[in-house]
């Protein structure tokens, strides 16, 4: 029971990061209708400036911890929409209206070129970083076994959920919310009605990505070690998260991602670890072949 | 030439560029984390910082006054490549004779290479029945090149058979992984079926690393038999059961590389005839129609069921004679060689070619695989080259190298015209 307990504490954690990414492709699908594949390499790139601006923070004697975070998050944050603004630009927005298999074959020629980029300038070996919040606090104990809640996963818990409220602000609030909804709906349409559907995209990436830098530092924080490579199978299992709850949806995106951090921890934890990225990848295979539109998404109409 | 090129609006484009350059680069390749005393510290590398905002502040004023004084009669990539879809029928005959000759240069080097590129050229053409034919999106392909050099690599070692009797048992067992991967994934299309595709690439990965009793985990199996010619090995002692003893000649380690090259033209060849062939019968020409439109395909009563399944079930079983074939000639196999890169690198070359041309692919080939391979000293630059690389082709020419095809059936009498790639809704099949 404690065992159970702690490993959905780790899911939950695990989950909130997943979801921060699924948002990104979920937004991204749901309005241009293709899997941003470069997506899971903003995330690490987002890591790596989470990483960069920890150490010069640490450099410049700024070791209060709230402080400090705060600060990385909007760096990282920012920058990484600019690389999300970029990789719009240059490898998706020449290749609107072409034919469908152009924007895949690009984005994954834009996920290696990042990937390489920041293996060629960081190096390729593993990041440590040594853990900003240690400690933490003891819930239960019970058969020899306690259950912790570190503050880290506090702390991770409580940025998703701010982040996100502030993100779920911005799409029911404000008007560019409601221009991206609108363009989810039908672009060609929103077009007519006077909505700039380039600037609209570019805000769906920018947003996608700032959201992806959170989670970046957030699997930061959590792992306390990065690599080039990361942004690959996070980025796969967030896309599971974002079909799972139903692509599209917004609120789905963060369920998915909860329940793909949940069936990891847990698969993890009684099954096998050597295995769990195939129970990642088979849940997306299950999903998608009985339940294509997901938890929360809509049925696909075919027009002829 | 127009109108003087507006300076004032291009050095403020150029500059903007360059402040977006300064931004992305300036933490990632400005502030290097490496290992201190005391954790990570930061070590600046500003000059380098510096030149790439240069270099794009420079590149983006080259691109933008190129845009304003290019001549009107310069051939742009779209003409070029109509040049390239005519010059192909002597193209093609011209590569080939070179292809056959290659080995007399008997320099391992161009060999090596000629192997490699060949074995690619035969992937390309492997899964361009699945991409560019049936319209099929695989992005897992690379599970098929596995199952064929596990299959040969665990035979060979565990019964002690042959290459040339566990050949068409390793594209048996490919093909049937084809049939179930193809069945789950009917009801999937576009991007949804590449991400299944991708997925089920990873786990065939993930599971020949971790079931070591079978495939020796991340270890690899070594020891793998060599493919041999009509019974004669390829030994260096030069008695009578070796290829260099029964034809009395000088024992080499070059007379192995050659024929193993010949092997991998045949198998190539062999994938190009049969795909060649069967786009002239009932079967080719129902798996373009479905790339091209899988509703009106059904309506017309074409089963969809099978024309999928045979597709997948082919494409996997040449991708799987390919798989042995890297087996043999590496004698060696780990997880390692099967990543999503090299599934990435397949389905590049495939577009890249312009679907569903054959030509294309083998020139594509070159073009990915050979040419990097000159750049051998740039090592860790070679993937982020290929990377930048595959944007920009997109960008320039999204249609692929050879665009235009010819179609299969026409109606009267008339010879057929070619038809431009813009013209149909998916590829050129």
């Amino acid at each position: 029971m404690a065992y159970a307990l702690q490993q959905l504490i780790n899911g939950v954690t695990l989950g909130m990061i997943y979801g921060l990414i699924a948002v990104g492709y979920t937004m991204v699908y749901g309005i241009i209708g293709m899997i941003n594949f470069a997506h899971g390499d903003i995330f690490m790139v987002g890591a790596f400036l989470s990483l960069i601006a920890l150490t010069g923070l640490a450099g410049f004697g700024i070791t209060a911890v709230p402080l400090a975070l705060a600060l990385t998050l909007i760096f990282a944050a920012a920058l990484a929409a600019l690389y999300g603004w970029t990789v719009e630009r240059v490898a998706y927005r020449p290749l609107r209206g072409s034919f469908r298999l152009a924007p895949l074959i690009s984005a994954i020629g834009m996920s290696i070129t990042l990937q390489n980029f920041v293996q060629v300038a960081q190096g390729a070996r593993v990041k440590p970083m040594e853990p900003l919040l240690p400690g933490g606090i003891q819930i239960m104990k019970a058969d020899d076994f306690a259950v912790q809640l570190s503050w880290m996963q506090i702390a991770i818990v409580i940025t998703t959920l701010v982040v996100l409220s502030i993100f779920t602000w911005l799409v029911t609030r404000t008007s560019l919310g409601r221009s991206m909804r609108a363009c989810e709906q039908d672009l060609k349409m929103a077009g007519l009605l006077g909505i700039d559907t380039d600037r609209t995209i570019s805000l769906t990436f920018v947003t996608g990505a700032a959201l992806a830098a959170v989670a970046g530092l957030l699997f930061l924080l959590y792992y306390g070690v990065i690599d080039f490579f990361i942004g690959f199978i996070a980025g796969v299992k967030a896309f599971t998260a974002a079909v799972l709850g139903g692509i599209g949806s917004l609120p789905g995106a963060v369920l998915g991602g909860l329940a793909i951090g949940l069936i990891e921890t847990f698969w993890s934890a009684y099954f096998s670890v050597a295995y769990k990225d195939v129970a990642a990848f088979s849940i997306l295979i299950i999903v998608l072949i009985f339940m294509p539109t997901g938890i929360l998404g809509r049925a696909d109409v075919e027009k002829v | 030439m127009s109108e003087r090129p507006p300076l004032r609006a291009g050095l403020r484009d150029a500059f903007l560029s360059a402040l977006v350059a300064l931004g992305l680069f300036g933490p990632i390749v400005g502030l290097v984390t490496e290992p201190g005393e005391r954790g990570l510290i930061l070590v600046p590398h500003f000059g380098t910082v510096a030149a790439l905002v240069a270099a794009v502040f420079v590149g983006r004023l080259l691109i933008l006054s190129w845009r304003v004084v290019r001549p009107a009669g310069t051939p742009t990539p779209r003409a070029l490549a109509e040049w390239l879809t005519r010059a192909g029928r002597y193209v093609a005959p011209v590569l080939l004779v070179v292809a056959f000759l290659l080995p007399l240069s008997g320099e391992r080097y161009y060999l090596d290479l000629g192997i490699l590129v060949m074995t690619y050229v035969m992937l390309g053409w492997g899964l361009n029945i699945v991409v560019g034919l049936a319209g099929l999106l695989d992005l897992g392909y690379v599970a098929f090149y596995a199952v064929g050099a596990y299959s040969y690599a665990i035979i060979s070692t565990t019964f002690g058979l042959g290459f040339w009797t566990c050949l068409p048992i390793a594209g048996a067992l490919a093909a049937l992984w084809g049939i179930l991967l193809g069945f789950p994934v009917l009801r999937l299309r576009g991007d949804y079926l590449a991400i299944v595709t991708l997925a089920f690439g990873e786990i065939i990965r993930i599971v020949i690393n971790n079931w070591v009793s079978l495939t020796n985990g991340p270890n690899g199996i070594s020891g793998i038999p060599r493919p041999t010619f009509f019974g004669l090995t390829f030994d260096m002692s030069g008695g009578p059961g070796t290829f260099s003893g029964f034809f009395g000649l000088e024992p080499t380690p070059t007379h192995r590389v050659a024929f193993l090259y010949y092997v991998i033209l045949g198998l190539a060849l062999l994938t190009n005839w049969v795909t060649l062939r069967i786009r002239r019968q009932p079967l080719g020409r129902a798996w373009e129609a479905l790339r091209e439109d899988e509703i009106a395909c059904r309506s017309l009563g074409i089963n969809i069921t099978t024309t999928k399944l045979t597709a997948f079930a082919m494409g996997a079983m040449f991708g799987g004679f390919a798989g042995a074939f890297f087996a043999t000639r590496q004698a060696f196999v780990s997880p390692e060689s099967f990543t999503f890169i090299e599934s990435a690198i397949v389905l590049a070359i495939v577009v890249l070619g312009g679907l569903g041309s054959q030509l294309g692919v083998a020139l594509a080939a070159l073009v990915l695989i050979g040419l990097p391979e000159q750049f051998r000293e740039l090592q860790e630059y070679r993937m982020l080259i290929f990377g930048i690389a595959l944007v920009v082709i997109m960008v320039l020419r999204p249609r692929g190298l050879v665009s235009g095809r010819m179609p299969t059936a026409t109606l009267g009498k008339g010879e057929p015209h070619e038809i431009d790639a813009d013209l149909v809704a998916e590829g050129r099949g």
